[in-house]
């Protein structure tokens, strides 16, 4: 516990100004930083950036409707906000949107994705901090084991959900399997409840791995001496656990929790394959497939939509969350006052002071 | 009691390894080595059905027996075979210059890209920090129909076409590549390159002599998240890829039953278990690399 | 030279075309007729877009044509095994206007749609195409607004699988088959099922049904007239036994193969399926009804039952280059030689009426003379413009309606209420 708190100042005198020398180093940053990340902008503009764009002009046109006297689709023209009123008011054409309809389907299919989002991050981080730190011991066929948990998310997920789907069939082998133990056959891939838990389940499985590398690369930088110095000052591990591992694996893991969870936002395949949305099951990228088949530009909005539902989600994190990968993290003391002593160039987080201190004591 | 004193006290542990070494000892070994044994069961179990069913006879495919039975390599023929015009060994091939291209160019730009959030100030940095997250929230499903009609006009969907299927798969891994490596990048002790600056490094010296090695860890494990990234791709894959670069994602969405609406399970799981095994000896590898990093970074440091 | 002036100028549009699809991409813009007629004698070497193939049909087929049409080799471009897909990237490239898909294999469910959007080759007048001798639904799904666009190249039609060795005579109606449920009972098994899981075989299953009883989904025109009592006693039948436990309670996720592994395993007195369950119930190892089954019609209210019709066409696309020797391609696809050799060797069900009664055949597969009932009888899906819409409508209130989730009156109703709401 005082390993983190003591040492900061210490630290931070270590890295103390120095404007002279500084000023000459750091000559010349805005141009490089611009071009250090235009190779990346370039990226994201052409496959990224510019589809999006391309989505949000094409969600503001109509659908082609059917023209009675010949039977083929005319030009639907300017469509307004009605793209959107379709998804968030449930209007089809001048009335609400009946069941069956993929507009009916919208705040189901929120909510649900929610539900994925919640249950599945937070199982997942706890079971990625758990793989963590026991990968991170030194045991004998360490790396045999690291290896074989990454095998859920090595193998692509159009293939896992296929093995779930047939693992969950009802005369699989999870039904067998459960039966031993008494419990009914469940109809995974139909009933409310086993349905959305399978696609948990599947989505965990999958998606830990991930959770844990990213965690264990993190621990990796916390040198061991800072355990052993814990240890002799008599912490317990939970206290070992809450103030030396968790604020020094906190940017990596909000990093993943991040990631993580804009990718179940967005979650296809697996409801896909493994449920075909039944038991409400459909997630938002579904609803997005189904109606790209049913129409181009109401699909575009509502893809616009799930862009900015996502976005507010991202922002929550970041400004709430500590998953600003480039700024200190909030729960840093006094953040204001040390900005402006560490001088502009020390933009990383506070928390890895006793890394910085350890290796500048050496 | 600070860390400042910890290295003088007592003999440098091994970075990386919390070592184990007191009274409890050994109960807290049998506690880590049960943790452990459910961690691989927990990993492992499904993959363990997936090779079962693989070796399975195709007439029983749905038997439930947990253990093998009627074990046989046809599924393995099956997957192999190009028969019925699959070429699966091909889109292996395939799959792999895809993955290594992709990772190495994704590592290079996501290095420069994350060097520049993490250490230097320039203008507009949090908008393009934005835009890089925000690359990441828009549904792919929604990218599918864009980038199709933009290929098609510069004929990028016929002949051998790796670009069509590199370019959005690095554009894919760079969010992440870039934000974990910035995370990575911004927990360093950049102390140690000013001082070697100092001592007359250039920028790019100091970077590669002395970060570098210390960033090991964060590098392989994104670069083992970038390849995977490219290696699982299939929603793109399956409308960009033509015959000479079909990726094993797709071949494998074609394997067929010999029948009309037979699913061919047991050829799929075949599939499905051959293209892990490249992986699993990939992470292997990155391992290696990742625990010399850490020895090289401990001797700088 | 008028050859030359042609397919140059067919070039140019072509070029315009793509341009302006650039201007509107992703729009759905509809050609018209008289693009789609165009090029009635232009011939050359063409592409035939098709999922894959599951017995290795497609080489020996295209090295047939190509060694009788030197000058007009086909090449053959297979797709995912997955329908969804297959549609979709059949959509994708008729957007882009892509002339490198000249004939494509398209599912019954999606000539409507491709039709309307322009995208096909009307078969009329100088592409007319002779459907003499064909299966009347075949060619029934295949005509839209009174025009043919497709050549029907395959069917499929459902039909009930039953355990000869413990019923006698098949059920001919349905309330016989649910009156034979206590054979079932006493043997310990389930007595029917079929694939009522949500997904497009839940369409095909929930359409029969509600045909059985007389409902009609749509109408001539294409609009919905599903909210009809018919059709609601035909869902109510199902939602009744479904609660009774005559349907068992595993059937709703049941897509094919499941349902094939449960009639296998000697589980299910009854199973509604299609053809290929004949082949792997007789021969996969570990089938336990081996010689003990047989099949009859799809019962139905009175008399046989109306199967759903399956099955593919080949369409001429409407920016193809080549689009007489496309024609040609779409006459040998359905000639009775080819239609035989895909019924031998892959077992797809032909659409010329007098294959079924061919001797040969009909020894090696014995079920052929049931199918052909099956088939001609069959009823086709709702053939509209709007098909991915209707197909979700129906699925989504089906699959309440069989779990009792709302009632079949009330079903129906939205089923109506959202297929309108989707345009049809």
């Amino acid at each position: 516990m005082s390993a983190v708190t003591e040492s900061t100042p210490t630290s931070t005198q270590g890295t103390g100004p120095k404007p002279a020398k500084r000023k000459g180093l750091n000559h010349g940053q805005g141009r490089l930083g611009l071009l250090l990340v235009a190779p990346t902008l370039a990226f994201l503009a052409v496959i990224i950036i510019y589809p999006l764009l391309k989505a949000v002009q094409l969600s503001f046109q109509k659908d082609s409707g059917l023209d009675p006297a010949t039977g083929l689709f005319v030009e639907g023209g300017n469509a307004g906000f009605s793209n959107y009123t379709h998804w968030l008011l449930q209007q089809c054409g001048d009335t609400a949107c009946p069941p069956g309809t993929l507009g009916a389907q919208f705040y189901d299919a929120f909510w649900v994705t929610i539900f994925f989002t919640v249950v599945s991050v937070v199982i997942e981080v706890i079971l990625g901090m758990w793989f963590a730190m026991i990968m991170n011991r030194t045991f004998k066929g360490r790396g045999l084991v690291r290896a074989a948990i990454l095998v859920p998310w090595a193998i692509p997920t159009a293939v896992t959900a296929k093995l779930w789907y047939f693992i969950f069939a009802y005369d699989g082998i999870a039904n067998r399997l459960i039966g031993i133990v008494g419990i009914d056959p469940q109809l995974w891939t139909s009933d409310p409840w086993a349905a959305k838990f399978a696609i948990v389940i599947a989505d965990v499985w999958k998606t830990t791995p991930f959770m844990a590398l990213l965690i264990l690369a993190g621990l990796q930088l916390i040198p061991g001496d800072v355990y052993e110095a814990a240890q002799i000052d008599g912490a317990s591990k939970w206290q070992t656990f809450r103030q030396i591992t968790l604020p020094l694996v906190k940017t990596p893991l909000m990093v993943a929790v991040l990631f993580r969870t804009l990718d179940v936002l967005r979650i296809y395949d697996l409801p896909a394959i493994l449920t075909g949305g039944a038991g409400g099951t459909t997630s938002l990228s579904m609803l997005v497939i189904k109606q790209i088949r049913n129409g181009f530009h109401s699909a575009s909005a509502l893809s616009t939509i799930v862009f900015l539902l996502i976005a507010v989600v991202a922002f929550l994190f970041i400004r709430f969350g500590g998953a600003d990968v480039v700024q200190r993290p909030p729960s840093s003391k006094k953040p204001k006052k040390r900005r402006r002593d560490k001088d502009e160039n020390t933009d990383k987080a506070v928390s890895n002071a006793v890394t910085g201190q350890y290796f500048g004591a050496n | 009691m600070t860390a400042t004193t910890a290295p003088t006290t007592t003999a440098p542990a091994p970075r990386g390894g919390q070592e184990l070494h007191t009274k409890s000892d050994r109960g807290a070994k049998i506690r880590m080595y049960l943790g452990l044994a459910a961690l691989v069961i927990w990993g492992l179990a499904p993959f363990y059905w997936m090779i079962v069913t693989a070796f399975r006879d195709v007439g029983f495919t749905f038997d439930t027996t947990p253990w093998p039975t009627h074990v046989t390599l046809d599924n393995f023929k099956t997957a192999f075979s190009t028969e019925r015009g699959n070429h699966f060994g091909a889109a292996l091939v395939h799959s792999i210059i895809i993955g290594i291209v992709t990772t190495v160019v994704a590592m290079l730009v996501g290095v420069f890209a994350s060097y520049a959030l993490a250490r230097l100030k320039f203008p507009g940095k949090y908008v393009v920090l934005g835009v890089i997250l925000g690359s990441s929230m828009f549904p792919g499903v929604a990218l599918v129909s864009p980038l199709f009609q933009l290929f098609s006009d510069i004929g990028w969907l016929s002949g051998t076409n790796y670009q069509a299927l590199i370019i959005p798969n690095i554009s894919f891994a760079l969010p992440l590549t870039i934000y974990t490596l910035t995370a990575f990048l911004a927990e360093m002790p950049w102390e140690l390159e000013e001082s070697a600056r100092i001592d007359g490094c250039t920028p790019g010296q100091a970077f590669r002599k002395i970060m570098l090695p210390l960033a090991a860890p964060g590098l392989f494990t994104t670069a083992i998240l970038a390849f995977i990234a490219s290696w699982n791709e299939y929603l793109l894959a399956a409308q960009f890829s033509t015959p000479a670069t079909q990726t094993v994602t797709v071949a494998i969405a074609q394997f067929t039953g010999a029948q009309p609406h037979q699913e061919p399970y047991t050829a799929v799981m075949a599939a499905g278990t051959i293209v892990t095994v490249p992986l699993i000896i990939m992470v292997l590898f990155f391992q290696r690399a990742i625990v010399s990093g850490l020895t090289a970074g401990g001797v700088k440091g | 030279m008028p050859l030359i002036t042609m397919r140059r100028t067919a070039a140019i549009s072509g070029v315009l075309a793509v341009a302006l699809t650039v201007a509107a991409c992703g729009s759905d813009s509809s050609g018209g007729d008289d693009a789609a007629q165009q090029g009635a004698d232009s011939r050359g070497p063409i592409t035939y877009v098709q999922g894959k193939d599951n017995s290795n049909l497609l080489g020996p087929m295209a090295e047939r044509w190509n060694a009788a049409h030197p000058d007009e080799k086909v090449t053959i471009k297979e797709q995912s095994d997955q329908a969804d897909q297959q549609h979709d990237d059949l959509v994708q490239h008729f957007q882009a206007k892509d002339a490198g898909y000249d004939v494509v294999s398209v599912d019954v469910v999606w000539t409507a749609e491709f039709a309307a959007k322009g995208w096909l080759t009307p078969l009329k007048d100088k592409f007319a195409l002779p459907t003499d001798g064909f299966l009347e639904p075949t060619v029934k799904a295949a005509t839209y607004n009174n025009t043919l666009y497709a050549a029907p190249t395959s069917s499929d039609g459902a039909m009930l699988y039953y355990r000869s060795d413990l019923v006698k005579t098949p059920p001919k109606t349905i309330d016989e088959m649910w009156s034979m449920c206590d054979i079932a009972k006493k043997n310990g098994m389930d007595c029917f099922a079929g694939q009522f899981a949500k997904y497009e075989g839940g369409t095909c299953n929930a359409t029969e049904w509600m045909n059985a009883y007389g409902a009609k989904v749509v109408d001539a025109q294409g609009k919905p007239t599903v909210d009809s009592p018919e059709a609601a006693a035909g869902l109510k039948a199902l939602a009744d036994h479904y609660k009774s436990g005559d349907i068992p309670k595993q059937a709703i996720t049941y897509q094919e193969e499941q349902s094939r592994a449960s009639f296998q395993d000697g589980k299910l007195l009854f199973l509604r399926n299609w053809p290929y369950v004949y082949n792997l119930a007789s021969t996969d190892a570990s089938s336990k009804v081996k010689g003990k089954f047989a099949v009859a019609p799809l019962p139905g209210v009175s008399g046989p039952g109306t199967s759903t019709l399956g099955g593919h066409m080949a369409a001429i696309s409407a920016y193809s280059d080549h689009k007489a020797t496309a024609l040609d391609f779409l006459k040998f696809l359905t000639s009775p030689e080819e239609q035989k050799t895909n019924m031998e060797k892959g077992s797809l069900a032909p659409v010329i009426e007098s294959i079924y009664t061919d001797a040969d055949l009909v020894k090696k597969y014995p079920y052929l003379p049931t199918l052909q009932e099956s088939i001609g009888n069959a009823v086709s899906r709702p053939v509209t413009p709007f098909y991915p819409a209707v197909t979700q409508a129906i699925q989504d209130n089906f699959f309440s309606a069989i779990q009792g989730q709302k009632t079949p009156e009330q079903a129906v109703k939205d089923m109506q209420a959202a297929m309108q709401a989707a345009g049809g």
